[in-house]
């Protein structure tokens, strides 16, 4: 019960969130444009651009790009700096790999439905390894041994079947996506979240929902954590057209492996 | 951010050049200039530094009544990053290359490196870097060595300002990298005026003997393009397209560095093509530059006169008109002529005589503070300036046979160059 009621809201925040946002995005069209062009401009160059993608939704995307900004430069960058301060590295990284390990669950999924046998085979192993000589997931001994990591995600499940990308999507909190990614992210989630209340693994214990929500938090924190990207810290003005391109070519070349 | 251009947009590489008159001893392996100066050194060539260094990032407000245009929405001043020891030690300031930012990938090695010898580090961007431009830069048109020497002192002052009650120093250095080694070499004069910081050491890493000849090395590789500089975009896309079906088509997981060596080993970029592309990452720094000095200014150069730009407007045909300016339309149109503006009698060939090393010769010439690293082939060198910084350091440069343009500065045997020479007896008493 205090699962669904955390999930509804959650799900109404980010909602709200959305339709704020959208609000704010004006863009020059509001605005006079000034009488006299400016010395070079676009008409000039007949060429191709470079490290270009459509962006149908271009003034969303960029609201949001500047939105994941603020969020992060508010709240999330602060809560882990502290979380950094307070807590050991090696305590941070046996947090991480833990984590990490949890989700090889969502690989090895995805990979059993994109029918790769190889490569459920190699991800299973993997699991198995670190949950067992790895103490739980606390380590990560696979990948010394050459079995490393192969994230796989419903996003791809579905490129595999034969969905496109659809158009460039930047979400709120996740940042860079497309419309197809997104869909994956919500099925991921899902699944996560069924196999979770399925083995509940607090049940017996009274204080069952404050240990459900620390960990939650825990993982929220760690997977900011293991992101080194900062928005803007590139200073770079073209900066959100090169992520644009970046995430693109990634995704697209992910999808073809 | 930069760390992920140079590897995605410049995965590529080249031949193995020839091996002829190699100085056996020197074990940094990629021989090619180009394909060196892309893919850096490999990770396990890199000396062990720290995983975790003490920093503080620092946002300098260095013109606090300056008004910044909505589409920077995002800069709070200069953003530099400290690194300390938690006792006495003597500090080095770093200055970035071209374009670069204060923690570019060069400039986190280079900071890791010193702080493990034991220094403070006090790291800036280049003076062409937009988060420069838009708060440190007093006109915001940098592009003049000795104004921007200026500009970087206040930088410095203001950021030793910041930190000099949190920690203790004893002696100060100065590191640059590439335009930055050039700077460096400017602010290190400049110092000698003002009596500030009274550098013990300079260290000049692949500098530029003359700004304008390295700019018209780095021009020249563009204009190998089949039909120049101004079908660019065209090459770029042709170049991804081969890129892309070589990663889809070999077993590779990621773009690691096997990937990358697979690359330069199948030679599936030309030494043109590879050199074409270095040519391209130069212009798409140069676009930044431009669009930030402008944006500032308000001089309707690419963005109209008086047109407020939002951070929500699309900005992608900016990026189109800067990435394909050159750099001497953008000197001819912009930069000179703001120049002259200063200063009425100035000729071209006068302001371009200014910009390198031989304009301050008598300054730098067997001065024991300073020491230079550079490689017999670095490209932005122009015929005859190697032997001139030769005879102008005589025994304080060490001259590698090969690595580029900065391709081996993270080779362990450079790094520990740098950090000898430093600790080095000598220099300013």
């Amino acid at each position: 019960m205090n699962h669904a009621i955390g999930t509804l809201r959650r799900g109404a925040l980010v909602a709200l969130l959305f339709t704020l946002l959208a609000g704010c995005a004006t863009t020059a069209a509001n605005r006079p444009a000034p009488d006299v062009p400016a010395r070079h401009t676009a008409a000039e160059f007949r060429d191709l651009r470079i490290a270009y993608e459509p962006d149908p939704w271009e003034g969303f995307n960029r609201s949001m790009y500047q939105f994941n900004y603020y969020l992060d430069h508010y709240l999330f960058l602060p809560v882990v700096h502290g979380y950094e301060f307070i807590t050991p590295v090696f305590v941070q990284d046996r947090v991480s790999d833990f984590f990490n390990n949890l989700g090889e669950i969502k690989n090895l999924t995805n990979s059993v439905l994109q029918l790769k046998g190889g490569e459920t085979g190699h991800t299973l192993a993997r699991f198995l390894t670190n949950s067992t000589v790895g103490l739980g997931g606390l380590f990560d001994p696979a990948t010394t041994w050459g079995l490393e990591r192969r994230p796989e995600d419903f996003g791809l499940t579905l490129a595999r079947w034969g969905v496109a990308s659809g158009n460039y999507l930047v979400l709120p909190v996740f940042g860079p996506s497309s419309a197809r990614d997104a869909g994956g992210l919500a099925v991921d989630g899902g699944i996560s979240y069924g196999i979770y209340t399925l083995a509940d693994p607090f049940r017996s214990l009274d204080e069952s929902f404050t240990i459900e929500a620390g960990v939650a938090t825990l993982d929220a924190i760690d997977t900011r954590h293991q992101i080194p990207f900062r928005y803007f810290e590139s200073g770079y003005p073209f900066e959100y057209e090169m992520v644009r391109f970046f995430t693109r070519e990634r995704r697209e070349l992910a999808t073809k492996k | 951010m930069m760390r992920t251009l140079t590897v995605l947009f410049l995965c590529l590489f080249l031949a193995p050049a020839s091996t002829r008159g190699a100085d056996p001893e020197y074990g940094y392996p990629l021989r090619s200039a180009f394909g060196s100066s892309i893919i850096g050194t490999p990770e396990k060539l890199k000396p062990k530094l720290p995983e975790y260094v003490p920093t503080r990032t620092l946002e300098l407000e260095i013109f606090p009544d300056r008004k910044k245009p909505p589409v920077f929405f995002y800069d709070h001043g200069l953003v530099s990053t400290l690194a300390y020891q938690k006792k006495k030690a003597p500090l080095v300031f770093l200055i970035a290359s071209y374009g670069a930012s204060n923690l570019s990938s060069a400039q986190q090695t280079l900071m890791k490196t010193l702080y493990q010898a034991g220094f403070h580090v006090i790291t800036l961007p280049s003076s062409t870097h937009p988060n420069f431009i838009i708060s440190a830069s007093s006109s915001s048109v940098p592009g003049d060595l000795t104004a921007d020497a200026v500009d970087m002192y206040r930088a410095m002052e203001a950021a030793w300002n910041a930190v000099k009650h949190k920690i203790e120093v004893s002696d100060f250095y100065l590191v640059g990298t590439s335009l930055g080694a050039t700077q460096a070499a400017f602010v290190a004069r400049y110092d000698e005026e003002r009596q500030f910081f009274k550098f013990r050491k300079v260290m000049l890493i692949n500098p530029s003997v003359n700004l304008y000849n390295s700019v018209n090395m780095i021009e020249a590789l563009l204009a190998k393009i089949p039909g120049g500089s101004n079908r660019e975009g065209e090459f770029f896309n042709r170049m991804l397209t081969r890129f892309i079906s070589f990663y889809r088509a070999g077993n590779f997981v990621s773009f690691n560095d096997q990937f990358l060596f697979a690359v330069y080993q199948e030679q599936l970029f030309s030494n043109d093509e590879a050199g074409a592309l270095i040519g391209l990452s130069y212009r798409v720094n140069l676009a930044g530059q431009i669009f930030a000095s402008d944006v500032m200014t308000n001089s309707g150069y690419i963005v109209p006169k008086n047109l407020v730009l939002h951070y929500t407007d699309p900005l992608s045909d900016y990026f189109q008109v800067a990435t394909h300016l050159s750099f001497f339309q953008f000197f001819n149109e912009y930069l000179f002529p703001y120049f002259r503006s200063q200063n009425p009698g100035l000729t071209q060939d006068a302001f371009i005589r200014s910009q390198g090393l031989k304009a301050i010769d008598p300054y730098l010439r067997d001065n024991p503070k300073f020491g230079v690293i550079t490689n017999e082939n670095d490209f932005i060198l122009a015929p005859g300036e190697l032997d001139y910084l030769k005879g102008l350091f005589g025994p304080n440069i060490k001259v590698y046979p090969w690595g580029g343009h900065l391709g081996n500065l993270e080779y362990r045997d450079n790094l520990a160059y740098l950090v000898e020479f430093l600790k080095r007896e000598g220099g300013k008493p």
